[in-house]
């Protein structure tokens, strides 16, 4: 085949590019293009109705000088991620340990636990919406009553709205977590324990000495996945703070980025400030990914 | 797996620790589920009644009646089916079809291309949402299922790393024998590959549309009017209209859940494996 010439092996080619095209047409036009034009639409203003106006820098230098909502935002976001991640990383671990031990029903818990990460993150906010509802008919207030503590002003009060969603998402993130956790343990060689279990270690022992070790790069994994899913925190915020004072909640104690961004967007259409808050969002994100990509380079070796 | 041994005092202690922590665990998670379905069905002195209860008097299907009248939540049940279904066929066959371009030809281009897909995947919806809504809006595709469905599809390039990954690993003399007889590139995909990807294709159908019927975002940025609303949409503007209507906004979220609910019982293995294997998100 010798001679061929750059067309000739174009047309032979011609069938893989078929095979291709169709995807790879919407990924350029929906995908790709948008991430160059938001960029580009960062350094301007830009209603929608008119064309963007070339501004350089002033939306980059006004979200971080002249922004105090912005930085509540982050302040907020930043909360709710470091309350999230921890709490729900551990107890997801603590959920697979257990689930993993011989056991009955192991894989009614499974799904059980699982449930949440299938229904739609719109319809759980709806459930725990009613869940917190105000002092006389909200079901927990009720039980925190009966416990002999204040009812809990969950979603109206600025201190605990907040909280509310933080709690609420660790429940909904916890299935996902708990079966990365149990595809991880599946890797620990089982002679490890029954070597562990002739030296006469306890249950304890085995998980500090031998489980959390060797477990080190799915917690990585999971905890920094956890932290890129939280940090984007959107549909939670929109559904139990939505309504009359708009996104964000009471004095916007649980606005966060993502939701800052949203509001901005598609309900002030600054689209070019938000833009910039996208590239932002993103620049945080991809540090988060990088070390990611350092901490996962640390390998465990046995 | 920690293996018993010994029937010690110790790990008796543990294991009923265990079921304790377990089934504690397990009540957290169903209870927002059953207080969902129960209040769905409860009269409205009930819903108001002091103590809350988990026993429903005089059950009614007047929050089911009132929803339905309220909203056309068939035809919401219609656009969710209607676009998640679509982005899923596609996705499926789109998916697989590329994969096998990208995992067995050589072409000029192929791992920069291969490449940009993969890259994408790091790139946070924020970033592409608002260029996207704006292409949307130009071409006339707001509040139509093209609008709905056709930018949705765009979001393929796990899919094609996944199907690639696959793909990859079937030996290259099972396609060189099938060349030999004489077929077509495409009916080396039909009849060699696709029997053979089934159990992937399955997996990411099924994430697919689970992702599309939950998803949340893109209908809410490019649709406002009310006949074109999905499924998660009807119900936040539920919440947001009606939000004292707790019956009938429960009601809702039944009619929201149960179908994806059905679809994961059935399907639960599959699932429950796919992420493991995965990562995937519903």
């Amino acid at each position: 085949m010798g001679e061929e010439t750059f067309l000739q092996k174009l047309n032979r080619q011609k069938i893989s590019y078929l095979f291709i095209i169709v995807p790879l047409a919407l990924f350029i036009v929906f995908q790709l293009a948008p991430v160059f034009i938001s960029f580009l639409w960062s350094f301007t203003k830009y209603d929608v109705l008119s064309s963007p106006r070339f501004v350089g820098l002033e939306n980059y230098r006004n979200i971080l000088f002249n922004d105090p909502l912005f930085w509540k935002a982050m302040k907020n976001t930043v909360f709710y991620v470091l309350g999230v991640v921890p709490a729900g990383v551990c107890l997801s671990l603590l959920l697979a340990v257990a689930i993993d031990q011989k056991i009955r029903f192991k894989n009614f818990f499974k799904s059980i636990f699982f449930l949440p990460t299938v229904t739609a993150i719109v319809a759980v906010s709806v459930i725990w919406k009613w869940l917190y509802a105000g002092e006389k008919y909200g079901l927990l207030n009720y039980w925190i009553m009966k416990l002999g503590f204040q009812p809990v002003d969950w979603l109206a009060s600025p201190e605990w709205t907040l909280p509310s969603i933080m709690i609420m998402s660790i429940w909904a993130g916890l299935g996902y977590n708990m079966i990365l956790f149990l595809a991880g343990l599946q890797t620990i060689p089982s002679a490890m324990y029954e070597a562990a279990d002739i030296d006469g270690a306890g249950f304890w022992d085995k998980f500090f000495n031998i489980t959390l070790p060797l477990l080190k790069p799915t917690i990585v994994f999971v905890t920094m996945m956890s932290f890129i899913f939280s940090f984007q925190v959107f549909e939670q915020v929109y559904i139990m703070t939505g309504g009359q004072e708009g996104i964000g909640g009471v004095l916007n104690s649980a606005l966060t980025i993502v939701a800052y961004l949203y509001d901005k967007g598609f309900q002030k259409f600054q689209m070019g400030y938000a833009s910039a808050l996208a590239y932002l969002i993103f620049s945080c994100i991809f540090v988060l990914t990088m070390v990611n990509k350092r901490l996962m380079k640390t390998e465990v070796r046995y | 797996m920690f293996p018993d041994t010994g029937i010690g005092k110790e790990s008796l202690v543990i294991k009923t620790f265990i079921y304790v922590f377990l089934i504690a665990g397990a009540v957290t998670m169903a209870l927002p589920y059953v207080w969902m379905l129960v209040t769905s069905f409860k009269p409205l002195e009930e819903i108001h009644a002091f103590p809350p209860t988990f026993m429903i008097k005089n059950p009614t299907l007047q929050p089911y009646k009132d929803l339905f009248s309220m909203m056309p939540m068939m035809r919401y049940m219609f656009n969710s089916l209607f676009v998640a279904g679509a982005v899923t066929l596609f996705n499926v066959f789109a998916t697989s079809l590329a994969g096998y371009a990208f995992a067995k030809h050589k072409f000029w281009g192929r791992d920069i291309i291969f490449f940009l897909f993969i890259g994408s995947l790091m790139i946070p919806w924020q970033v592409n949402i608002i260029p996207g809504f704006v292409i949307v809006k130009k071409l006339g595709w707001l509040n139509s299922y093209k609008g709905l469905i056709i930018p949705s599809m765009a979001w393929c390039a796990f899919g094609i790393f996944l199907n690639r990954q696959f793909i990859y690993s079937i030996p290259d003399d099972l396609i060189d024998a099938a060349r030999i007889d004489g077929c077509s590139e495409f009916m080396i995909y039909r009849k060699v590959i696709l029997p053979l990807i089934r159990p992937v294709l399955s997996t990411m159908a099924i994430f697919t549309f689970l992702q599309q019927w939950n998803n949340f975002v893109w209908p809410l940025v490019v649709i406002h009017t009310s006949r074109m609303r999905t499924i998660p949409l009807a119900l936040a503007v539920l919440t947001g209209q009606f939000g004292s209507k707790f019956a009938m906004v429960m009601a809702g979220a039944v009619v929201a859940t149960l179908p994806i609910l059905i679809v994961y019982l059935v399907f639960q293995k599959y699932i429950i494996k796919g992420v493991a294997m995965t990562g995937l998100k519903a």
